[in-house]
């Protein structure tokens, strides 16, 4: 899956970022390319979500880059680049997924709407083919097509999850960054939705980039790992490699840390 | 057409000159920027927001002894909305006025656009209550703001894909968004979208003053407007099967209005001084403004 030939689609080089004199990430490097898994674990404040928004463009760093390999196959350094060609590329090659999903849905307005929302802000025009994907989307992600026209506060949260998904993916974006994306969910919903998310980024050959501090949900999505701690990499390499013989003290503390039923 | 003095104790027109002065550049820039929202330090007026605060200090600014005034609201020349602003500049700056579309040099308008056509050197302009058109859809004013600046409107037609979900057809039908001179989106103030069209390369200079959101914002003369749409759901303007049961026009904009306690209705021009020009048996209008 990583032709090693081929330049990464994201390359996250030494970022720093400090809000004040605290540290949220030193010194952070990874790259990642088209279809794979990058999952980023460790403890609530260690930086993880931190990293995900500077690497994402959400959040300036205070030191280092972010590059980005556009569709013309031209690397970017994202906070070099116009605000204009930013916003552009987060909307057509982006997709983000909150971990919260009443942050990454319009409540006020349909799950259609919802979905479709990305489509008009690419530029199309015509009804009937948005609401075509639309519809298309929400079978793919497992979702009764007949509530279409519902507001997502009327559905359930594993439900609310499905429709930020297509509508994070209805513009077949080649990057998407995933924010906790299944916590809060009990645990059968939880692993339907990461079957689904499993699925679908290998059908579309996404780049993932996966925040979670569930290293059972990383065993099942992720390729790779990369383990934080106080702002910081400690380790990185292959998903199996490091929850089967994790190296660093820290992993190896938290690899022991899961409860074995 | 009577001239008076204006009354003692006030400035020409109510507002001083140096409040006069920050309007007009605001107007200026808005001129020069069609479409873009124009901050400006609006002012109180002796009227309460909601009732074209924002109308009446573009037009004290503008308004000079030459000028004849038409003021109307919803068409008409004789609501109370426009009476009151017609005898308010009568009284404060002592110029003609008149319900004449044609023999006005500047009209103030709420919600509505004449039907008579305006013409090269007329001045429109509009009370505005909500001038920003992102904002049911962003909340933060910062953002709407670098949405404008970078063209970001398609979220825009999520609205109106709303509308085809639910009845469809697009079904909104006053305050209908439009792109002008193919950059800003803007929101017309409540006018019907039937008059979307005539705001489309029209020769008057159409302003737009929103007092309580201290925005100034402009349509120059013989600029693109468009009316936002899908390819599929067409823009479409309102129609009626009835005419207007006073004079008969049929392409005019109809108020439906109530005539008894039996149900009893009738459908006439909302435009109340189109209407009597093409009703020749009425008598003559008034022929001045001594409210």
């Amino acid at each position: 899956m990583t032709g090693t030939d081929d330049p990464p689609l994201l390359r996250v080089n030494d970022v720093t970022r400090h809000y004040g004199s605290v540290v949220g990430c030193r010194s952070a490097s990874f790259e990642a390319w088209p279809g794979e898994v990058l999952g980023i674990v460790g403890e609530s404040g260690s930086g993880k979500t931190t990293l995900l928004n500077c690497a994402s463009g959400n959040l300036e760093p205070g030191e280092g880059s972010v590059e980005f390999r556009t569709r013309d196959g031209e690397t970017v350094d994202l906070y070099r680049i116009s605000e204009t060609a930013r916003r552009s590329l987060m909307r057509s090659d982006w997709g983000f997924i909150h971990q919260n999903p009443v942050s990454g849905l319009r409540m006020g307005i349909s799950a259609g709407a919802n979905i479709g929302e990305r489509l008009m802000a690419v530029g199309e025009r015509h009804y009937g083919r948005i609401r075509d994907s639309v519809h298309d989307w929400l079978r793919r992600v497992e979702f009764d097509t007949g509530r279409i026209d519902d507001l997502p506060a009327a559905f359930s949260g594993g439900m609310q999850r499905r429709v930020q998904i297509a509508r994070n993916l209805v513009n077949g974006p080649r990057l998407v960054f995933m924010d906790e994306p299944t916590s809060g969910l009990d645990v059968s919903v939880q692993a339907r939705l990461l079957d689904l998310l499993r699925k679908l980024v290998s059908e579309l050959e996404l780049c993932a980039i996966v925040v979670t501090h569930d290293l059972a949900v990383a065993r099942l999505l992720s390729h790779r790992l990369i383990v934080m701690k106080e702002g910081e990499i400690v380790e990185s390499g292959l998903t199996d490699r490091i929850l089967d013989d994790p190296q660093h003290p820290y992993s190896q503390l938290l690899v022991s840390s899961v409860p074995q039923l | 057409m009577k001239r008076r003095r204006p009354g003692p104790g006030y400035s020409f027109a109510y507002l001083d000159r140096h409040t006069k002065r920050m309007i007009r550049r605001a107007i200026l820039k808005a001129v020069a920027i069609p479409g873009y929202q124009v901050p400006f330090a609006s002012r109180e007026m002796p009227l309460p927001f909601g009732w074209g605060t924002g109308g009446i200090q573009i037009t004290a600014s503008l308004i000079g002894p030459g000028d004849v005034l038409k003021v109307i609201d919803q068409g008409s020349d004789d609501t109370t909305n426009a009476v009151s602003i017609r005898a308010f500049f009568a009284k404060t700056a002592g110029v003609a006025t008149t319900e004449r579309t044609s023999e006005a040099t500047l009209i103030q308008t709420r919600h509505r656009i004449p039907e008579t056509p305006l013409r090269e050197g007329q001045i429109l302009v509009y009370q505005v209550p909500i001038p920003e058109p992102l904002r049911w859809l962003e909340p933060r004013e910062t953002e709407t703001r670098k949405m404008h600046a970078l063209r970001e409107y398609g979220t825009m037609h999520v609205r109106l894909y709303e509308d085809i979900a639910k009845y469809g057809r697009i079904s909104t039908s006053y305050d209908y968004p439009v792109i002008v001179n193919g950059h800003y989106l803007m929101r017309p103030s409540p006018i019907p979208k039937f008059d979307n069209p005539k705001m489309h390369r029209n020769p008057a200079l159409q302003l737009f003053g929103a007092g309580r959101e201290k925005r100034i914002y402009a349509v120059p003369p013989h600029t693109d407007v468009r009316s936002l749409d899908f390819e599929d759901h067409p823009f479409a303007v309102q129609t009626w099967d009835e005419r207007c049961a006073l004079c008969g026009a049929e392409d005019s904009f109809l108020d439906e209005i109530i005539v008894d306690d039996r149900g009893g209705r009738m459908f006439v021009c909302s435009d109340s001084d189109f209407c009597r020009q093409r009703r020749p048996d009425i008598v003559p209008e008034r022929g001045e403004a001594a409210e």
